[in-house]
This record gives structure tokens, C-alpha cells and sequence, in this order.
């Protein structure tokens, strides 16, 4: 070891890249060529939590490392945005539009059903690992509100009453799913 | 139009023409039947992939080369969606609603294929019959002459006297064609003719006469009277001229939407796109744009209503090594829509208002700052954006003419303060996206210490039609001081929710009453919310307000982006501010105080109020708060806030003293103001609410009149909602 250097780069680096999907660090390395690098942190992060589902502890520190932004700016800016996830979500990600059309046809009851539903609150996921719950604003399909959306798919109009039904039909997905995967 | 005027740049835009358009296309062949399905994500929340997957089996099995399917954008007619349209060359185009596997089974065989339409189906049917031939008279404000509106009548009698039979003919009245220019629309109407798609400007009863006997008798268009420049908005007109809904409407932003393929540059430049974008450059003169544009009066669509030829202007001005344009496509009003859908539906008109307000300004690059939650908008703009790059649209030397540009695209992360352009630019940068104090205004000081003009979508969507058609046709459009039309996102309880584009100056009764199809069976019409989280509603007494900037404001709302809120009876307006407010409290970015603090101390007490705690004391402390609020908060977020609490105040008093007063909700939408509780006489003690309720308030003894625990109830409604015998009670 070469008692003069504390450069830790390398290994700091070697580190940063263990944490991280090859697809976000090419991205990495391709917003480093252009201007202005370190504006590309928010882009960063969406492609993070593309990859991985949420945002960790150390990918948020090996994106500090390798984006050569400080860590608390990297924090600071996934904890600001709502869009970021912070804890990993369930299987079924439920997003319950709370935009003012959707709001104005009685979105909130729908809302509260889902939460005795599930037995969690927003930002919550079941124990199972099923569900998360979550609301957004606005999934741009008013004309069908109020509305959810589960993974990809919109769900409305939906009435407090649709829920279980509806929720009933993604467990049973879940269970032939999990029964496929076994054989 | 306005000329290209550099031999270069129209060489390449001919020759961008020959390399796009190949007649033997099958998208180009006018001998085809076509048949279009929508492809904007509330189509597709609707279902229209199934309906397209539905369809190319249909015509994969009926083994005919002669039909052609095509995906277009939507025409935001959001309630009836899935649409779903049948162009059979030399009839009538027919759109179906709410189109599922099943219709488009039928739609094939008998529409398709046994050339019947299905009448009950059709959009804005059911029942309407289809004549061979439509005529359209051009009813707007500025074409009617002194006898103008004499003329349809005339026609009618004229068309009687002549024997064709009205089976054959139909006549309907529309909005603006988009086909009068200033002075001359004021000796001339101008009529449409469909399926033909010809254009005839008329002047007298004469030139009726001769169209009848012509055209419609012996099916010779006149030559003579025909409009030979097909103006901007025709082609939706001929798709969707017989919808009420539309033909209402003028759409020149949404001209292109539910018309072409929103992925193809060739459609869109078959329609003229990219012509405007040659003009700009080939003039070679960045000051004459934005004269064009500062003339038309094109203000901007994202909120403030800022003169965007001014905003270029000071864009401009400053000397700088760089300068920026930025598409503000964070659409942030939890209640407005139209932004996403003309990304989606026609991206390349938004690219090219941004490169012509990139070569105004004197920017190499331009950025979109679009938000996370709309994946779509962002993949067909990243196409669009690649296409033009491989056609020499975007990078060096644009068109030959010199200019060189280039545009990336960058995410929001679901902060609506990204919305206001200090706050986007520090996202943009990849900061937390906090506002600053202005000025310096980014026009000054934008991105990276740079000028920056940062335009909402609508305003660069207008762009592309001022330079081809000029700027006295868009200001004509609208009202003295703002040019042009303006697209509302017209949803709540109303009939038909959608997107409705109409010149400004319009008569809120007109939207809401007239293209919206007014209120659903059963409800009364109370308001208007207009501006989202930063406006405020609107009553009944002030219907016939014309909606421009200038006059919202006056009437203590804003314009907004657009979004536009119908309420009824019951829909509490407590509610609705309490709403709007926690929605403010929610996203304020907590970098100032009288946003952080007054905005949580103001939902607190509407909660209060809501929950029928609430006191008179408290209204007044409410509206000193929302003035203080309004006063003193740092950007347009906080200090927009206070106005739904403060219009709703001023209209609507009379709901918030029931609240505090009688402990009542007019609405009955408040539930904290709801006893639920069970009717002895009706009640055969069955049970089934005792073991729905979540509190576990209800008890009562099997076959026993049940009771509920009025401290313990949380107001769920689920008791009223399950019992069969109607015994609970809600009052
Ligand atoms: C809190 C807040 C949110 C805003 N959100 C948006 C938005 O989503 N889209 C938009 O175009 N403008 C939004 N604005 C207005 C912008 O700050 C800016 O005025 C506008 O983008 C300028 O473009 P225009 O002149 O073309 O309207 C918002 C302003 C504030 C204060
Ligand atoms: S007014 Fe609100 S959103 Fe704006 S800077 Fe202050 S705290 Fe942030
Ligand atoms: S309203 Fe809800 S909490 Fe109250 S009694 Fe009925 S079911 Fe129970
Ligand atoms: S569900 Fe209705 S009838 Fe049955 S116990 Fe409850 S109130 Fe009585
Ligand atoms: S408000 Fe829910 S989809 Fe628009
Ligand atoms: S075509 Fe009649 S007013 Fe424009």
C-alpha cells in the first residue's frame, strides 16, 4: 500500500459500480461526456428507480460517487421530488388519482376503502409484499374518473364497493402466477 | 400564407416533401378505407387496444388488401372514448363511441363491409342518420354579416324549393373553419362541404343558388367560389364536422389531434408541418418572427398570460454566450389534461414552435421539461425529436439555412412548484426545485446564468400557425388584447368531459352550456372552477362572462392552464377550497414561511369548519390569513393559494356560515356533518352492517333494531351503503 496517497478513488469507485445496474451506469458515463453533467442527477435517479423499483441507501451514495455531486445533494434531491420511492414497493403499485375530477366524483371514498382494504396508509406496503398504496394527481383519463391505476393498468369509473372485487382479482393473479413459477 | 422566402431552404423543403409523401402509401391513398383508432393514454385506458387488436384480426381474416388501420391521437372527447372511426372514400366519415370488441365485430361487418353504418352507436348519436352530403355554415361571430345569419335559413328554403330531398342533404352550423382572414371575412361567409371536403366562400344568396344546383344536384364543385387554400383546421372538420361536440369548437392547437398519426412525420408533414419552420428561416430574420408573433398577440398558456413576442424579446436582448428556450410541459393542475394530450396527439407541432422560438431568440439549444407521471408524452416527443434529427430538422444546419439546434428532453419528479420557471430551472440544473425571488426574470437569468424563455405547450402549439397564416388571422381569432384560441379542460359534473378549444372571448355559458352539453341528468349547475389550486370559482350570475385573461381576473379567477371545473349542487364549495388548499399545503416547497405556515394553518381551520367545528371567528381569521398569504409569499404557489378559500368566500359565504352555524352541509358532501343512524321501524336486525362496519360501532341483538354508537362512528357510510332494507338513515 502506498502510505502517501489517501486516494481511495478506485476503490470508492469499484464500490459505487457494484451498487448500481450496467444500464444506469452507462447512463452515467454517457451524461458525464456532455455540458453540465451534474444536472443530469434528477434523470440519474428516474433511471435508478427504473432499474431497481426504489431508491437505496447505496445507490443514492454510489450515484453521489460516481456523478461527483455532493451526497447531501443527491438526498436532498430524492427526498424533495414526490415522484421518488425511498423503500422498495410491493408487487402491485395502486395509485390513486386524488385530481380534482377524480376528487369532484368521490375519489377520496375510494381512497379510504382501499386503505381498510389493505390495512395500510399511503406510502404504505401490505405485509405481504402485495400492494403499496399510493396517490397521485391527475392520470390525465378524467373521462373515466375517479380512477386508480395498478401497475400499468386504469381502473374506472371505480365505486368504494369495486374495491375488493378488484383487489381479489390481482391476488389471484399473484397465486397462479407464484403456482406457474413453482412447476 | 407567408412565402418561403430563401431558394435554399424551399429546395429542402420540397425536396422533404417528395422524400415524405409517397402518393402510393397506403396512409396517403385517398382509394382506401381507412379505419382510426386512438392512441393517447386515455384511449388507451379505455380500452382502444383491445379495440385495435380486435381490428386487425377482423381484417387479417377478411383477406382485403383495400383497408388500412391507423393510430392517431385523441380528439379529447374523453367520456365516449374509445372512439372509433370508419372513412369509406366518397362517403361519410363515421366515429363510433365507446368502442369495445364487440362494436368493432359489428362495425366490420355491417359498416365495413355491408357499407350500413351503425347509427346507434355513433358518437354524440344515438339515432343520428347520415345524409350523402353535409353543408356546414360558419356561424362565428366574425363571419356573420349583417345578413349572415339569414342565409342558412334561405339556404333551407332555397334547397326545398329545389326538389333534392333533405335524406340527401343535411345542414348543420359550425364554428370557425379557420378560413377568414381580417377584413375579408367581413363580406364573405364561408360554407363546408362533406364528404367532399370542399371549402366554398360565399357572398351572396347566388352563389347558394349555384352550389345547389352544381354541386349538390349534380355533383360539380364550383370551381369559382371554392377556397383554394385549404385552411388549418379543415381536415378536422372533415373527420369530425357532424359531431356537435366538435364543430363547435375552433381547433387550430388541436387541429392535427385524432387526425394523424402522431408518430409519423410524414402525416404531419402532409399537413403542412415543418412549412412554417422553412418560412421562419428561410426569411432569415429573427425579429420578423417574433413581430409576427407580438402582432398575433399570443399570450401565454401556461398561467400569467405574459406577451410571449415580449417574453422573446427580452430573451434576446441581453448579451450572453447562450440562451435557452424551454417547453414547460410540467402540467401541474391536479385538474388539466391538455398539455399531455397534444403532446401525445401531435408532438411535432410542439417541436417545431419550439425550434422557430429558438431561432427567434437566438438559442442553440432547447429543453422540455416534461413530468414523470406522463410516459407516453415523453416517448413520442423523444421520437419525434429523433426523427427530425435523421431528416436535419434539429442539429446543424436546419433546412440549409444556417441555424443550428438542438433539443433534450428533461423529467420532472412530481413537484408541482417545478411548474413555476425559477423552481424548473433549478430542476433542470438537478436541484431541489425551489423557486427564487424574480427578478432577475429567467428571460434574463435563466439556465446556467443564461437567458432563457420558458413557453408553456399551447403557446409554441400556436406558433406554427401564426407564421404560416399569419398574425392578423390569429389575432382575429380572439379578443382585442389576447389573439387566438385557448383550450379548457372541461371536467367534473358536466356531461361531456373533454378537451374544448375555442377563440378566446367565449362565453363561459358557450363552453359549459353549449359544447360541453351542460349539466347530467339531476344536477343543477352551481359554478365553475377555473385556474386549479391558484383560481377560484365562478357563479352562476357571472355565465355570460367571456373567458380571456382580463376578464377572470376581474372576476377574482385566473385563466390558468385551463382547467375547468363544473359544479353542482352537490358539490360542497368548502370542500372544494378545502380541497385545492390541502392540495397547495401538500406541495409547497417550505422554503418560505407565509406559504409553510399560513397554508397549514389555513387547511387546519377549513378542516375545523368542514368537520362542523368551526366558528365565525374563524371565517374571518381564515380570509385575514389568506390576505396575508396571498401578500406575502415568495413565488406564485403561495401567493395563488389563498384564492380558491378567498372566491369561494366571496360567492359562496352563505355555504360556509351553514357549516359553522347549523353544523349543516348543503351539499351533504362534508361527512364529519353527517349522523348516520338506524331506523327502528325499518331495521329486521339482519346484522350485515354490524359486521361491514369498521369501527364496530353498530350493535343490536339478531332479528333486534340495531343501533349505532354516535361517538365512535367514523362516518364511513359503509352501514348505508350495505343494508337492504334501507333502514339506515343519513342526515
Ligand atoms: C406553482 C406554479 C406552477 C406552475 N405550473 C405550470 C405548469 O405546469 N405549466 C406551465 O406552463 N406553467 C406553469 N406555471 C407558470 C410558469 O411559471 C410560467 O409562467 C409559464 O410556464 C410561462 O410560459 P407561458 O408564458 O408560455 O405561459 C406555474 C407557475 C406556478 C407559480
Ligand atoms: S411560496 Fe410556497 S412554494 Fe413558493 S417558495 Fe414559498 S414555500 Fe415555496
Ligand atoms: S358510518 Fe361507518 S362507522 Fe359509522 S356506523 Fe356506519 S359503518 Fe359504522
Ligand atoms: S343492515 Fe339494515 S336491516 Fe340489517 S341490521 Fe343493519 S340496519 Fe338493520
Ligand atoms: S383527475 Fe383523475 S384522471 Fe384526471
Ligand atoms: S371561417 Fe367563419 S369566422 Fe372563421
Amino acid at each position: 500500500m502506498n502510505r502517501s496517497s489517501t486516494d481511495n478513488w478506485p476503490a470508492v469507485r469499484e464500490a459505487s459500480r457494484k451498487a448500481l445496474p450496467p444500464a444506469v451506469l452507462d447512463f452515467i458515463e454517457e451524461c458525464r461526456e456532455r455540458e453540465h453533467p451534474k444536472s443530469a442527477l434528477i434523470a440519474v435517479l428516474h433511471r435508478v428507480q427504473d432499474e431497481c423499483g426504489h431508491l437505496g441507501r447505496d445507490q443514492l451514495n454510489a450515484v453521489a460517487q460516481l456523478l461527483q455531486v455532493p451526497t447531501a445533494r443527491v438526498y436532498g434531491a430524492a427526498t424533495f421530488y414526490h415522484f421518488f420511492r425511498l423503500r422498495p414497493r410491493g408487487r402491485f403499485l395502486i395509485s390513486v388519482c386524488l385530481g380534482t375530477a377524480c376528487y369532484v366524483k368521490g375519489a377520496d371514498q375510494v381512497n379510504r376503502r382501499l386503505m381498510e382494504e389493505l390495512g395500510v396508509g399511503l406510502g404504505e406496503t401490505t405485509a405481504d409484499g402485495l400492494f403499496s398504496l399510493e396517490t397521485t394527481r391527475c392520470l390525465g383519463t378524467c373521462g373515466l374518473a375517479p380512477v386508480i391505476m395498478i401497475n400499468d393498468n386504469v381502473h374506472g369509473p371505480l365505486k368504494p364497493d369495486d374495491i375488493p372485487g378488484l383487489l381479489e382479482r390481482y391476488i389471484q393473479r399473484a397465486r397462479k402466477e407464484e403456482a406457474g413459477g413453482k412447476t | 400564407m407567408n412565402p418561403i422566402k430563401s431558394k435554399k431552404v424551399n429546395d429542402f423543403y420540397e425536396a422533404l416533401l417528395r422524400d415524405l409523401i409517397r402518393p402510393d402509401e397506403a396512409a396517403f391513398r385517398q382509394d382506401r378505407i381507412r379505419i382510426q383508432v386512438g392512441s393517447a393514454t386515455c384511449e388507451l385506458a379505455a380500452g382502444a387496444g383491445e379495440v385495435l387488436d380486435e381490428l386487425k384480426k377482423h381484417i387479417a381474416a377478411s383477406e382485403r388488401d383495400d383497408i388500412v388501420v391507423r393510430e392517431v391521437g385523441c380528439t379529447g372527447r374523453c367520456s365516449r372514448e374509445p372512439l372509433l372511426g370508419v372513412v369509406i372514400p366518397g362517403r361519410m366519415p363515421v366515429t363510433y363511441e365507446k368502442a369495445d370488441r364487440e362494436l368493432v365485430h359489428r362495425v366490420f361487418i355491417e359498416h365495413v363491409q355491408g357499407g350500413r353504418p351503425l347509427y346507434e352507436n355513433m358518437l354524440d348519436g344515438p339515432g343520428r342518420q347520415i345524409s350523402r352530403r353535409e353543408v356546414l355554415f360558419c356561424r362565428s361571430r366574425r363571419c356573420l354579416r349583417p345578413d349572415g345569419a339569414g342565409w342558412e335559413r334561405d339556404f333551407r328554403d332555397m334547397l326545398d324549393r329545389s326538389g333534392i330531398s333533405r335524406e340527401e342533404i343535411d345542414i348543420l352550423s359550425a364554428s370557425c373553419f379557420g378560413a377568414c382572414r381580417g377584413e375579408a371575412a367581413t363580406d364573405a361567409s364561408t360554407i363546408l362541404v362533406r364528404p367532399d371536403k370542399v371549402l366554398y366562400r360565399i357572398r351572396n344568396r347566388s352563389d347558394l343558388e349555384e352550389i345547389i344546383e352544381s354541386h349538390l344536384r349534380r355533383g360539380e364543385v364550383v370551381e369559382r367560389l371554392r377556397w383554394k387554400l385549404p385552411p388549418l383546421n379543415r381536415s378536422f372538420f372533415d373527420l369530425y364536422g357532424d359531431v356537435a361536440f366538435f364543430n363547435r369548437q375552433s381547433r387550430v392547437s388541436l387541429r392535427n389531434s385524432g387526425v394523424l398519426d402522431p408518430e409519423s412525420l410524414a402525416e404531419y408533414v402532409n399537413f403542412r408541418g415543418f412549412r412554417a419552420l422553412a418560412v421562419a428561416l428561410g426569411g432569415g430574420d429573427p425579429l420578423w418572427v417574433i413581430d409576427q408573433v407580438s402582432r398575433a398577440r399570443l399570450r401565454g398558456r401556461g398561467g400569467a398570460g405574459y406577451p410571449t413576442g415580449q417574453k422573446w424579446i427580452d430573451t434576446r436582448e441581453p448579451a450572453a454566450e447562450n440562451r435557452y428556450i424551454v417547453c414547460n410541459a410540467d402540467e401541474g393542475d391536479p385538474g388539466a389534461f391538455m398539455n399531455r394530450s397534444m403532446l401525445e396527439s401531435d408532438p411535432f407541432n410542439i417541436v417545431e414552435g419550439m425550434i422557430i422560438g429558438g431561432f427567434a431568440i437566438g438559442a442553440k439549444k432547447g429543453f422540455f421539461y416534461i413530468r414523470a407521471e406522463y410516459p407516453l408524452a415523453i416517448a413520442r416527443i423523444q421520437k419525434a425529436i429523433d426523427i427530425c434529427r435523421e431528416k436535419r430538422l434539429l442539429g446543424k444546419n436546419i433546412m440549409d439555412s444556417g441555424f443550428d439546434f438542438e433539443i433534450e428532453i428533461r423529467l420532472g419528479a412530481g413537484a408541482f412548484v417545478c411548474g413555476e420557471e425559477t423552481a424548473l430551472i433549478h430542476s433542470i440544473e438537478g436541484e431541489r426545485g425551489q423557486p427564487r425571488i424574480r427578478p432577475p426574470y429567467p428571460s434574463e437569468r435563466g439556465l446556467w446564468g443564461e437567458p432563457t424563455a420558458i413557453n408553456n405547450v399551447e403557446t409554441l402549439a400556436g406558433v406554427t400557425g401564426i407564421i404560416n397564416y399569419g398574425c392578423d388571422w390569429f389575432r382575429s381569432l380572439g379578443t382585442d388584447k389576447s389573439g387566438g384560441t385557448k383550450v379548457f379542460a372541461l371536467a367534473g359534473t358536466i356531461r361531456h368531459t373533454g378537451l374544448v378549444e375555442v377563440p378566446l372571448g367565449t362565453t363561459l355559458k358557450e363552453i359549459v352550456f353549449e359544447i360541453g352539453g351542460g349539466m347530467p341528468e339531476g344536477s343543477e349547475f352551481k359554478a365553475v372552477q377555473t385556474g386549479g389550486p391558484a383560481g377560484g370559482c365562478l357563479p352562476l350570475e357571472l355565465i355570460d362572462l367571456p373567458v380571456d385573461y382580463d376578464s377572470l381576473n376581474r372576476a377574482g379567477t385566473i385563466m390558468g392552464s385551463g382547467g375547468m371545473i363544473v359544479l353542482g349542487q352537490n358539490d360542497c364549495m368548502v370542500d372544494i377550497a378545502k380541497y385545492y388548499l390541502s392540495f397547495s399545503q401538500d406541495e409547497s416547497c417550505g422554503k418560505c414561511s407565509p406559504c409553510r405556515e399560513g397554508t397549514t394553518r389555513m387547511l387546519e381551520i377549513l378542516e375545523k369548519i368542514s368537520a362542523g367545528r368551526g366558528t365565525r371567528r374563524e371565517i374571518e381569521n381564515l380570509e385575514r390569513l389568506a390576505k396575508l398569504v396571498k401578500k406575502s409569499s415568495l413565488c406564485g404557489l403561495g401567493r395563488a393559494a389563498p384564492n380558491p378559500v378567498l372566491s369561494t368566500l366571496t360567492h359562496f359565504r352563505d355555504e360556509y356560515l351553514a357549516h359553522v352555524d347549523d353544523k349543516r352541509c348543503p351539499a351533504g358532501r362534508c361527512t364529519g356533518l353527517l349522523r348516520y343512524s338506524v331506523d327502528p321501524e325499518s331495521c329486521v336486525g339482519c346484522g350485515l352492517c354490524a359486521r361491514d362496519c369498521p369501527a364496530a360501532c353498530i350493535s343490536g341483538e339478531k332479528r333486534r333494531p340495531h343501533e349505532i354508537d354516535q361517538e365512535r362512528c367514523i362516518k364511513c357510510g359503509r352501514c348505508l351503503e350495505v343494508c337492504r332494507f334501507q333502514a339506515v338513515k343519513v342526515s
